[in-house]
């Protein structure tokens, strides 16, 4: 019982990478920083990645909650849909009461955020649904409430005031608004996850489901909470979206739900469920919006921009299937000891 | 600590209709071990779940320390004290050692804060009380399944338990660690904990346990003081029968030689492996776990193919290198891990069964299920497969009917070369005997069985000869009549 786990003597390569995935994410940045830098001039400027942060910031919040339900061992693909039906009703509340004040507009975002993330978290809760095939559903819903609620028409810049629109681009500390609201996001998602009880509940629920029950986890109540905070931070992505934009469309945020599930993805978060953190996360939202913005700045076609994120999903799936295996093959060994 | 006392009266417990527990009695003491002994469906597991407030008794009262209570749930049992390790362990891969202990109540700053500071403070206070030393910080994930035990002591133990149910808690481990537990036991025996204690080992008991418990059926048999007991009389209150001969092995005339493996090596796995096996045959395989034997098993059957060496089948020399060029050569594997590797959970007896030999059942691309259910169903009928139905999934099956399932699986491909991985580990002593009647009836058909057990009597009892590996390497071959515990022990766990 003394001696030391097996593992920890056979340092490899591997498991160095299995537990320094933000290293290895920024390695990688940086490494694509000077390809790209080399390739075109204009993309190592300061307002260049004001754009790119500015970017990934809705990527950012999004896939940080993607990330959490992830770990939970499920999946949320209703969020682009539930951020367009946010953003095309909060617009809507604007064009008819242009007064109304932005922090109640933003509440009204937030509100119906949470209502929708509740139908999600009640459908697998309590319906028993597995969460792909709930949200799945939603998905198509919500979109569907979005043609619905508009009759197909869409809110133009015009329809928005100019206040409103100042809530996304307006800058304080020299950073635009909206990515002080994702930093501020992200603050709170790395204190809820590794300070907060029912944060760490959820790694626990994600490593072992059986396990948390029986350790007196309530299972169903944080599964529930993961969706409702998920679709909280969309209704907020969703005002920020319709702000910075200035618009709220029926298309919005179309497929943008796969994009949060790969910089989740490729940020380290395992899809078995219990492994993942902010930094992260945050890392594969910035290595998304880098290349997005590379292969723009090179007018490389957007089919290929679809290509290397798909490539490097594969990548960072394949590279974390082959860590599992060294590391089952290392503890086995172990046992002959 | 003071004196608790558990006192269970006239349990009973039914799941649809169908009586789990019937009138069960159980009292357990501070510091003492006390063993709860039956085959597998005999209540054990229930009796387990009533006291640890999973289930609710339908009828039958639950005192601690002749006060009355009720335990509504797991937490409702935990509050009073009652802690229990499971079988599967309840471990979290992903969450490092000392928040494993604390996980469903780590203490707090201020309400949801977590006090890590506290949680690694406490977590090395109790792991160093039990005489582990770890990296806290270390994964779960990373640890032997000896070590993620003890930390499930730990946290039983952070819980104050006046009460710990462990449920077989020595089926995974080897005999070093097996000794290790044993020790933590005695010495939470000694600071008073009452221990109720479940294992198949009967030997083990005789050497941790004070009482013992045994139910049969879901009914209570009786209780007695361990060291008033024999391993027979167990055995009886157990299956109800006197079993003469738990491995009964029939002599069977070997034949020529149908597996012939030579400086069989495999990197870093094991090394210049030879043996030879005969028809009607039994070679056990014997070794500490980890010692190479089921990699070896899984090379000869093109699971993970060996780098060097030659097989030969019958006299054919031939290059396997995957399980479907192994089925053709007649050969056939019961893994180890049932659950994972030999059953697919979620499919029904006939789909299980007939898996290996779809393609008899075929015509023109479809599957006449009913010739399948036949096969599916005289397969388990032999076997004597404890279900309702051949369409009852694998999952809700105890698992010695299990490792029937997986027998009959593969005896339906007509094997001439069976390897059987740890055929009988964690199924109860009824099946067992069942087990090894039929390799007895396989081997004296002609079948050549391979056999690697970690259970020292059940390879003296069952081989003809036995092979005995350490750390990837072959270190003894003995004959049946030569064979004794201690020569194979020796050859197991030091390099000759």
């Amino acid at each position: 019982m003394t001696t030391d786990h097996p593992a920890a003597s056979k340092r490899s390569l591997f498991s160095f990478f299995a537990q320094y995935r933000e290293l290895a994410l920024i390695g990688f940045i940086l490494l694509l920083i000077v390809v790209i830098s080399l390739q075109s001039p204009g993309f190592l400027t300061f307002t260049n990645f004001q754009d790119i942060l500015l970017n990934i910031s809705i990527l950012a919040m999004i896939a940080l909650a993607q990330g959490m339900i992830i770990i939970t061992r499920g999946i949320d693909l209703s969020v682009a849909s539930t951020l367009a039906l946010v953003a095309m009703m909060v617009s809507f509340v604007l064009k008819a009461y242009p007064e109304t004040p932005v922090i109640l507009i933003v509440l009204l975002a937030i509100g119906l955020g949470s209502v929708l993330g509740s139908v999600n978290g009640l459908i697998i809760t309590v319906g028993k649904v597995p969460p792909i095939i709930a949200t799945l559903g939603t998905l198509s819903i919500y979109r569907g409430l979005v043609f619905f609620y508009s009759n197909g028409d869409w809110i133009n810049p015009i329809d928005l005031p100019s206040g409103f629109k100042q809530l996304a681009k307006g800058t304080s500390l020299g950073l635009p608004n909206l990515v002080i609201v994702a930093i501020i996001v992200a603050i709170i998602a790395y204190i809820f996850l590794n300070y907060i009880q029912a944060g760490r509940d959820i790694y626990a629920l994600g490593t072992n489901p059986e396990a948390a029950k029986i350790s007196g986890i309530r299972t169903q109540q944080i599964t529930f909470m993961v969706y409702v905070i998920s679709g909280i931070i969309c209704g907020l992505a969703g005002v920020m979206w319709a702000s910075r934009y200035e618009a709220a469309q029926t298309n919005t945020a179309l497929g943008f739900e796969l994009q949060t599930v790969a910089a989740a993805v490729i940020g380290g978060v395992s899809m078995l469920g219990g492994i993942g953190t902010v930094p992260g996360v945050l890392l594969g939202a910035l290595l998304l919006g880098i290349i997005q913005n590379g292969l723009t700045l090179s007018s490389i076609s957007q089919f290929w921009q679809l290509a290397v994120q798909g490539f490097l999903i594969l990548l960072a799936v394949i590279s974390d299937a082959t860590i599992q295996r060294r590391i089952r093959t290392t503890m086995t060994r172990g046992f002959a000891k | 600590m003071s004196e608790n006392t558990l006192r269970l009266t006239n349990i009973s417990k039914s799941f649809a209709g169908v009586h789990a527990l019937h009138g069960v009695q159980l009292e357990l003491h501070s510091g003492e071990v006390h063993a709860l002994l039956g085959e597998n469906g005999a209540g054990k597991s229930t009796l387990v779940k009533v006291i640890t407030g999973v289930h609710q008794p339908d009828t039958g009262e639950i005192y601690l320390n002749d006060r009355r209570i009720h335990l509504a749930d797991p937490r409702a049992a935990a509050a009073q004290g009652i802690s229990a390790i499971y079988q599967e362990l309840s471990i979290f891969p992903d969450l490092d050692i000392a928040e494993n202990i604390f996980v469903g109540r780590r203490p707090t700053l201020v309400s949801g804060w977590v006090d890590w500071r506290k949680i690694y403070r406490e977590a090395e206070q109790l792991l160093s009380s039990l005489g582990i030393r770890l990296n806290l910080k270390t994964k779960a994930r990373h640890l032997s399944i000896a070590q993620q035990q003890m930390i499930e002591i730990a946290r039983a133990l952070s819980v104050n338990a006046r009460f710990l149910i462990m449920d077989e808690p020595t089926s995974a481990l080897t005999l070093n660690e097996v000794a290790d537990l044993f020790l933590i036991v005695r010495r939470l025996r000694e600071a008073g904990t009452a221990i109720l204690f479940i294992s198949h080992r009967l030997e083990e008991l005789f050497e941790i346990a004070d009482k013992v418990t045994v139910l049969r059926d879901g009914a209570y048999v009786d209780t007695r003081a361990m060291n008033g007991v024999t391993q027979e009389d167990l055995i009886r209150m157990m299956v109800g029968r006197t079993i003469k001969d738990l491995f009964p092995k029939k002599d069977v005339e070997a034949g020529e030689v149908v597996l012939r493996v030579k400086n069989l090596t495999r990197k870093g796995i094991f090394k210049d492996v030879s043996f030879e096996l005969r028809k009607g045959e039994i070679l056990g395989m014997a070794g500490l776990v980890g010692a190479g034997r089921t990699e070896v098993s899984q090379a000869i059957f093109g699971v993970a193919p060996a780098d060097e060496g030659t097989i030969e089948i019958e006299g054919q020399s031939v290059h396997i290198t995957n399980p479907g060029q192994a089925m053709q050569h007649g050969l056939a594997l019961v893994p180890e891990d049932r659950q994972h590797h030999g059953l697919v959970l979620p499919m029904d007896i006939t789909e299980n069964v007939t898996l290996p030999i779809l393609s008899r059942f075929s015509s023109r691309g479809r599957l006449i299920m009913e010739g399948a259910r036949r096969a599916a169903y005289e397969a388990s009928s032999r076997l004597e497969v404890r279900a309702t139905t051949v369409w009852q999934k694998a999952r809700e099956l105890s698992g010695g009917n299990q490792q029937k399932v997986v027998l009959a699986k593969w005896l339906s491909t007509n094997p001439r070369i069976l390897i059987l991985d740890e055929p009988t580990r964690g199924i109860d002593i009824g099946t067992k005997a069942a087990v090894h009647s039929l390799m007895s009836d396989l081997a004296a058909q002609g079948i050549a069985i391979l056999m690697i057990s970690s259970e020292l009597p059940e390879v003296l009892g069952m081989s003809d000869r036995i092979l005995v590996m350490h750390e990837g390497r072959v270190t003894g071959l003995f004959s049946r009549s030569e064979a004794t515990q201690e020569k194979i022990m020796l050859a197991a766990t030091q390099a000759v």
